[in-house]
């Protein structure tokens, strides 16, 4: 259960901060929801992906008449039926994608780049015959040497991925190849000396391991490029607008020719921000003779051939002088790219010590290809690398110091005016309030169990420790557009274009609700498809509640001057002199409800509806400091979790439970790759564990409660102080675990996951 | 191909369907028979989503072939809920908001209904051990084992 | 005089300098009297007429969306950052 700390002084709203029921949660929970794989239409056709069983090859040849000649197959596409386009760079998510790595990624051209590398695709009657088409598909490869491991890449005599990518350094290219895409360097001060003064300097090399978003819905995307060049597609998308754009470009049509419709969304967590089959599935369709194609991936090629997000290799040297402030930190970073680049190692450099005041900085961040799936975001893509590495490093300086670990990171934390690690100075932040919260929450007040003795009553077989972390995600505002209609029984349609992913239906509603004067249940929310609502930036970098929820509120004021000009007409007064308090419109003495004045719109002028577009860069980033006990079982590596608590500075929570469900699924998703998870590849490039049973995420019997301390620093940048809450609770998990770890064992743990077998090295039982 | 005819009873009500002998029972309860309720997650019995109660026994839908369903009883999601309204589990996902794209939640309100018709008053312990086959990558599970005690509780009490 | 901080990689153009004061309203002003200076800044900051993709402008403690045509004051503080993603 949550507790809430609020530092500043709320106004008293009706609806924010209220927990009414999502207004998609009985769809939900009776299996209603039409998710994207549950789209049909008539004369639907099922489309199949072949793979390539190689990490590294040329394509000689592809031979695909024996499939097409097979009784129910009605087409088949390689990569030579789509337009290669130009290295153009579009907007994606918050950042950037080369549209022609990303036609490339989504089926091979004259080269794969890594195991399950999309070669050809076929469309049949039944699954099962398009399943049997792919065997009589014949691919004659030219096997090239392959590389796996970002250093190696590095070298120069490394093969290489791309004959064409030359590394960027801030706008200047090599002169030769290289898989190095991009060097990105923040230096601020002296580190050097200042290392040689500090008091205590530690420095530690960490390794992670690439892992999956593990979204349990598989990618999946239905297509009709139908006789009149119009191409309809419904996918499970965060982005319907980047994805409508990206196939623009990748099937040659004009954007106006193209129209996404968001199907309910399964989860994505960055991993549905791009698309994967859905130009397949176009083309298919407009060679089987505009026949509507249905794809959709199984767990092993959402595990192989997706965005699964970057294994990295991060060097962390920070140092403090005797009285424990810090005084210089420097990092080295290189996250994997995959195949393509494009790795969230910017993002990394930007959070590695984003949470502390520190005068000399040096980062520098390497953007390495590898024979990998192309790396994509997940959950503040890049941050639980960067964090673990660093928040490993200010622990190990705190018992060196004998501060303790939350006291350490309150003394250096960094307030309103400091300046940020990469360069600005931070506005209004909560870093020191949230880890406040942390250190006066009764979990980090109690007595830890002490250790369990073996069955011979000697050694402690069962060891207990206790660990903290903190982190720090940017988030992100982003364009939202909508539009609202008041229905003759004071209730609001609301249109809008933000794919639903963890109930932000709810979370915008009430916003309008509130700013209107209505009840959250009288607001009826539609996510609809890219032709029936302005531009949308994608569902991701913790922007929806923020940004959509913004337009929501503006609606709701929009609304109300409206009906503030009905009140006024019937009472033959002014606009400005009518009133309006909790949906009761008043002027001198004279009073009537919204839900009157809704049921006489045509009496008074017609209908009344608002249409809203707007992006805020007010976003203001987001804070959280987490406490874990955990027990290492030292015969067998195992870690249990016993108890976690996640503190964050929320700004103001709209729908606390929601709230509370963000940090709670981000800390299991952090837990999980502290622990357990990591893509296994053998020295030839095959994925190893591409099943949930192999690629083990968190289960309900591996995790405790995960109380939750919501912090509400309102965000002066919003109407309502909201921040976004998403991404920053996935930034701490795996520092807070590894230190807990260490306060168990007594090693510090440098790689991810920390799985039985690394804690049974790290104990020298290996 | 030769298909195979086969009765069942679904939901409550007698159903015959035709089906190849290679089909599992989940492709056949959303393409043959419109219940997209049950969802596909792994195909291959790992994450539990495609749960749903065959004569009283929680199974994977995706592991079981269609024409193993001769004869027998079916529960799906689209069964759960009661002429008069939600199940109280589905009620109880609701007001602990114990989902958040959904996509697990009928497998998890299947798997719940069965827990509950075993065992009417389990612990947390035995609620988090009978849900370990049913991934949720969203929530932490938090509030759907607060949600299933709770719904628990609810039962016992009517 | 705005303060631009010159990125690390750039400052083997301005001779070490990480932070100059540079006179204009806007930020593709403030680029153009670097480029005065420091001949060949402009190109590292700034393709066809926009700044490059995977750049981001911050003025005083927030990114611009504005880009080369961010208003800036006497007193702004400017960086040039990556453009980052979320999940």
């Amino acid at each position: 259960m949550s507790s809430a700390t609020p530092t500043i002084e709320k106004p008293p709203y009706r609806v924010v901060g209220t927990r009414p029921i999502r207004p998609d949660g009985v769809d939900k929970v009776t299996g209603r929801a039409i998710f994207g794989a549950d789209v049909r239409l008539s004369g639907l056709l099922h489309g199949r992906v072949l793979r390539s069983p190689h990490a590294h090859a040329r394509i000689k040849s592809i031979d695909t008449r024996a499939a097409e000649a097979l009784p129910g197959v009605k087409a088949v596409v390689t990569g030579h039926d789509f337009p290669d386009p130009q290295n153009k760079v579009a907007a994606s998510g918050e950042g950037t994608v080369n549209l022609r790595s990303l036609a490339h990624n989504c089926i091979a051209r004259d080269k794969v780049l890594y195991f399950g590398h999309a070669v050809a695709a076929v469309a049949a009657t039944t699954p099962n015959i398009a399943e049997e088409a792919l065997k009589l598909i014949t691919v004659e490869y030219e096997l090239l040497p392959h590389v796996l491991d970002v250093r190696e890449a590095m070298r120069p005599d490394a093969p290489l991925l791309h004959d064409d990518l030359r590394t960027n350094e801030m706008g200047q290219r090599a002169e030769t190849p290289s898989n190095i895409a991009n060097h990105t360097r923040h230096e601020r001060g002296d580190v050097n000396q200042a290392f040689a003064e500090a008091a205590v300097v530690v420095e530690r090399e960490f390794r992670t391991s690439m892992v999956h978003q593990g979204y349990i819905e598989p990618q999946n995307g239905t297509a009709l490029w139908n006789a009149d060049g119009q191409i309809s597609v419904w996918c499970s998308t965060q982005a319907p607008f980047d994805e409508r754009n990206q196939l623009a470009e990748i099937l040659g049509m004009p954007v106006s020719k193209i129209k996404v419709t968001p199907t309910e969304i399964g989860g994505g967590f960055g991993g549905k921000l791009s698309v994967f089959l859905e130009p397949l599935a176009a083309m298919l369709s407009k060679k089987a003779g505009h026949r509507p194609v249905k794809m959709a991936m199984n767990r092993a090629e959402v595990l192989a051939a997706t965005a699964p997000t970057s294994g990295s290799y991060i060097r962390v040297k920070i140092g403090a002088d005797k009285n424990g402030c810090i005084v210089a930190a420097q990092a080295w970073m290189v996250y994997e790219a995959g195949a393509f680049p494009g790795s969230p190692v910017d993002a990394g450099a930007g959070v590695i010590f984003a949470p502390y005041r520190i005068p000399n900085v040096l980062i520098d961040a390497y953007d390495v290809v590898v024979n990998k799936p192309r790396a994509g975001a997940y959950r503040a893509p890049g941050a639980t690398n960067a964090a673990f590495a660093s928040e490993s490093v200010i622990d190990e300086l705190a018992e060196k110091l004998g501060i303790d670990p939350l006291e350490f990171r309150i003394l250096n934390g960094a307030k309103e005016g400091d300046r940020r690690a990469d360069g600005p100075v931070y506005k209004r932040i909560g870093f020191i309030e949230t880890a406040q919260a942390a250190k006066a929450h009764p979990h980090y007040s109690a007595p830890l169990a002490p250790s369990r003795l073996d069955p011979e009553g000697k050694n402690p077989a069962i060891k207990r420790g206790r660990g903290v972390a903190a982190g720090f995600w940017f988030n992100w505002g982003g364009k939202s557009s909508a539009w609202a209609s008041l229905n003759p029984d004071g209730t609001v349609s609301l249109i809008e274009g933000s794919p639903d992913i963890g109930g932000s239906r709810a979370s915008i509603a009430m916003q309008l609700a509130e700013s209107l004067g209505v009840r959250a249940e009288d607001v009826k929310p539609a996510v609809v498809d890219t032709d029936s609502v302005g531009y949308n930036d994608a569902t991701g970098g913790s922007r929806v509640t923020f940004g959509t929820g913004w337009v929501a509120w503006r609606l709701g004021e929009k609304l109300k001057q409206q009906l503030k000009a009905r009140a006024a007409l019937l009472w033959e007064v002014t606009p400005d002199q009518v009133k309006a308090e909790a949906g009761v419109f008043s002027c001198n003495g004279r009073s009537i409800t919204l839900k009157e004045l809704a049921g006489k719109l045509d009496e008074t002028g017609g209908p009344i509806v608002a249409s809203d577009t707007f992006e805020s860069d007010e976003y203001g980033p987001g804070f959280g400091v987490h406490i874990v006990d955990l027990e290492v079982d030292t015969e067998t590596g195992k870690v249990q979790i016993l108890r976690y608590t996640a503190a964050q500075d929320v700004g103001t929570a709209i729908h606390p439970a929601y709230v509370e469900g963000q940090l709670q699924g981000g800390v299991a998703q952090g837990i999980g790759w502290a622990l357990n998870e990591e893509f296994v590849y053998d020295a030839q490039g095959h994925l190893l564990n591409a099943s949930f049973l192999d690629y083990r995420i968190p289960t309900a019997l591996d995790l405790p409660m995960i109380d939750t301390v919501l912090v509400e620093v309102p965000n002066p940048g919003h109407p309502y102080g909201v921040r976004g809450v998403g991404e920053t609770p996935i930034v701490p998990p795996a520092g807070a675990v590894a230190n807990a770890i260490y306060h168990a064992i007594g090693a510090r743990m440098t790689a991810l996951p920390m799985s039985p077998a690394r804690i049974l090295e790290a104990q020298g039982k290996a | 191909m030769n298909k195979i005819p086969v009765q069942a009873c679904i939901n409550g009500e007698a159903v015959v369907f035709l089906c190849e002998p290679n089909q599992t029972l989940l492709e056949v309860l959303r393409e043959e028979l419109g219940l997209t309720g049950t969802k596909e997650g792994c195909s291959n019995g790992n994450c539990g989503a495609c749960n749903v109660i065959l004569d009283g026994a929680l199974v994977n839908s995706c592991l079981v072939l269609a024409v193993e369903a001769e004869g027998k009883s079916i529960t799906t999601i689209e069964g759960i809920a009661g002429p008069n309204g939600l199940h109280p589990i589905q009620q109880k996902f609701l007001e602990h908001a114990a989902l958040q794209c959904g996509i697990c939640t009928p497998g998890f309100i299947v798997a719940a209904k069965a827990l509950l018709d075993h065992n009417p008053q389990p612990t947390e312990e035995e609620a988090r051990r009978w849900l370990a086959g049913n991934l949720c990558r969203c929530t932490g599970y938090d509030k759907i084992i607060r949600a299933v005690l709770d719904a628990a509780e609810t039962l016992r009490n009517t | 005089m705005a303060r631009v901080w010159i990125p690390a990689l750039l400052r083997g153009m301005t001779g070490g300098q990480s932070e100059i004061e540079v006179a204009g309203e806007t930020v593709g002003a403030l680029i153009d009297q670097l480029e005065a200076r420091y001949p060949g800044i402009r190109e590292r900051l700034v393709e066809a007429g926009r700044l490059r993709p995977n750049i981001a402008v911050v003025v005083d403690g927030t990114r611009s969306r504005q880009g080369l045509r961010q208003p800036v004051s006497e007193q702004s503080e400017v960086h040039f950052v990556p453009a980052i993603s979320g999940g």
